[in-house]
């Protein structure tokens, strides 16, 4: 569904990205996981039209996108939850997803936003609030939920348990599991390597922007170099 | 209970009456002579720094940039208009409408230059550019004196700022922005506002919005400029100097960046402020004083009316520590919204009524 080949990406001088390859299936969860500055949200950032690679190609559904304009992305259907929660602070609840709805046809948007709070109840009891009054917790939900009002066929996932309660991880993690399971693509980047993992199909392990492993997730958990690395050994 | 909503037709209604109202003991009190020659032309000036305020705000306020060339686009709108009128090509009336679209068009067109390559910049960078752009029409004016008239001025300038005209004028911005606020297209400029990644992964074309608020704001800037000239019949390139974009952006700061309703009034009260000490200053009422002290108040009176520049100063500087979301916040005003909350109000306290007779 999603085929990066030789994605090269350069801040001026400074060489982020170097040669990665990988792709995601229909239907997989796919991680990203590695250390801070790994590369891991650089990735995501090129992929949804942020940033631009020097070389290579980006497939997504069948079709080029590596010069497509970020707006027109999100339209065909591959959604980015950017890192650290960016929700509208000002608007609220309500008001955030209906900006999530703003590359789809009119008249189908109070169906959606009912579908996002049957999944995310916690957002409809928060409807009228300020986005900006939520917990980190509810937040992620919101920029999740906001995501999900364009009905992305992959999403993407930058970091969502960071700065979370670990009950409040997991409760994110079980979501991801049941969009997952309602037939949303899922490429999910973490530096919780361990929580990842266990959700997740595959795995690509990033170290200083190259690719070093790859594997079934359950493979890579009991990988001992990732374990060392990652998992506290 | 159902909470009690008024419907949308006679919303438009109340306010069409409103506006029409307020048009029509306007134009008699201005058209009657009631007023003086100083107060009618205040009224004027009150009226395109509206204009300049509430399009200011649309940058300014709702995008969330920091421009400081708004006396730029006014002055391309002044020159334009006034330079049109001039000309003549057109009857009168005609002349009125067409050469206030122009100006405000080609005004625009400068801000969509200027936007392009602002987009890439923001916070205290934009603020300097759209200043060096303000300064750059300002010194492009003085020095091509066969079209501008230089520094000289451009003289003979039809006098086309009615009362009429600037009052429609103003409605019509103040209605333009409304609507535009109220759009997905509002939307979009608030959420950029917000968060601009954000507004990217929703799939806003962030660049696009960015262009269209900088070119409305300067047509309707333009549009200003061009009732200033026909208002004061001469331009001078030095009306259009940097103050004048900090007095314009002050207005829009002191009412509340991003109400509307904030800058309409901020602008009628900074407008307003020196011919209104000036006029405390004379009033009968300070005479019955005692002693010295009559003076000391009418000289501090007309003090605050000549040395506005720093009473505007200590506004903002108070309005920053007591209230640093301006006079209004984001608050906007709605006829229909305190109707409604009067209504209910009075349902209330019937209902209560009601309960305690049967009681």
């Amino acid at each position: 569904m999603l085929k990066i080949t030789n994605m090269n990406v350069y801040y001026g001088n400074i060489y982020a990205i170097k040669d990665v390859s990988f792709d995601v299936g229909e239907g997989e969860i796919v991680t990203l996981i590695g250390a801070n500055g790994a590369g891991k949200s650089t990735i995501l950032k090129t992929i949804s039209g942020l940033l631009r690679s020097k070389t290579g190609s980006i497939s997504f559904a069948g079709e080029e996108i590596s010069h497509t304009a970020s707006h027109t992305i999100v339209k065909r259907g591959l959604a980015h939850v950017p890192e650290g929660r960016r929700v509208f602070l000002q608007m609220s609840v309500k008001e955030n997803l209906e900006m999530g709805h703003y590359t789809q046809p009119g008249g189908t948007m109070d169906e959606r936003i009912a579908q996002v709070y049957d999944k995310f109840p916690r957002l409809k009891e928060r409807r009228r609030q300020l986005a900006g009054t939520l917990s980190g917790g509810e937040q992620q939900m919101l920029a999740m939920g906001r995501a999900l009002m364009s009905r992305p066929k992959l999403l993407m996932l930058d970091e969502p348990s960071m700065g979370l309660a670990p009950l409040l991880v997991e409760q994110i993690f079980e979501i991801i599991k049941e969009l997952n399971a309602a037939g949303v693509t899922i490429l999910l980047v973490e530096q919780n390597a361990n929580m990842a993992l266990a959700v997740a199909h595959r795995g690509y392990v990033l170290e200083t922007g190259r690719i070093v492993t790859t594997d079934n997730a359950a493979a890579l958990l009991q990988d001992d170099a990732v374990r060392k690395a990652y998992l506290g050994g | 209970m159902k909470q009690f909503h008024i419907p949308m037709p006679v919303r438009y209604g109340m306010n069409t009456i409103l506006i029409i109202a307020l048009l029509l003991v306007g134009h008699l009190l201005m058209e009657s002579g009631v007023l003086p020659r100083a107060h009618a032309n205040n009224v004027i000036q009150v009226g395109f720094f509206i204009i300049l305020a509430v399009s200011l705000n649309l940058t300014a306020g709702y995008l969330g940039q920091l421009p400081l060339g708004h006396a730029g686009f006014m002055a391309v709108g002044a020159y334009v208009g006034a330079i049109f009128w001039r000309s003549g090509l057109l009857p009168d009336g005609a002349s009125i409408v067409v050469g206030l679209l122009f100006a405000g068009l080609v005004a625009a067109l400068f801000g969509v230059m200027i936007g392009i390559p602002a987009l890439r910049l923001r916070g205290d960078y934009l603020a300097i550019i759209t200043l060096g752009f303000g300064e750059m029409i300002r010194v492009l004016i003085n020095n091509i004196p066969t079209v501008t008239g230089g520094a000289q001025g451009l003289l003979g300038i039809p006098r086309h700022s009615s009362f009429l005209v600037v009052y429609i004028c103003v409605v019509i911005t103040c209605v333009a922005v409304h609507m535009l606020m109220k759009s997905r297209h509002g939307r979009a400029i608030l959420s950029i506002r917000e968060n601009e990644i954000a507004a990217e992964s929703c799939g806003i074309n962030t660049t696009y919005y960015k262009v269209m608020a900088f070119a409305f704001s300067a047509f309707f800037a333009g549009v200003a400029g061009a009732l200033f000239a026909g208002n004061l019949g001469i331009l001078v390139p030095g009306e259009f100097g940097f103050m004048t974009s900090i007095n314009i952006l002050m207005i829009v700061v002191l009412g509340g960046m991003g109400s509307m309703a904030g800058a309409v009034i901020a602008a009628a009260i900074l407008t307003s402020l020196p011919l209104v000490m000036q006029g405390l200053a004379h009033f009968h009422v300070i005479s019955y004083l005692p002693g010295a002290s009559e003076h000391i108040v009418r000289y501090i009176l007309q003090w605050i009316a000549q040395h506005r520049m720093i009473i505007y100063a200590l506004l903002l500087i108070i309005a920053m520590i007591a209230k640093p979301t301006g006079l209004l916040g984001n608050y906007d005003f709605s006829l229909s919204r305190i109707l409604e909350k009067l209504i209910r109000r009075r349902n209330v306290g019937k209902a209560e009524k009601g309960g305690a007779d049967h009681g």
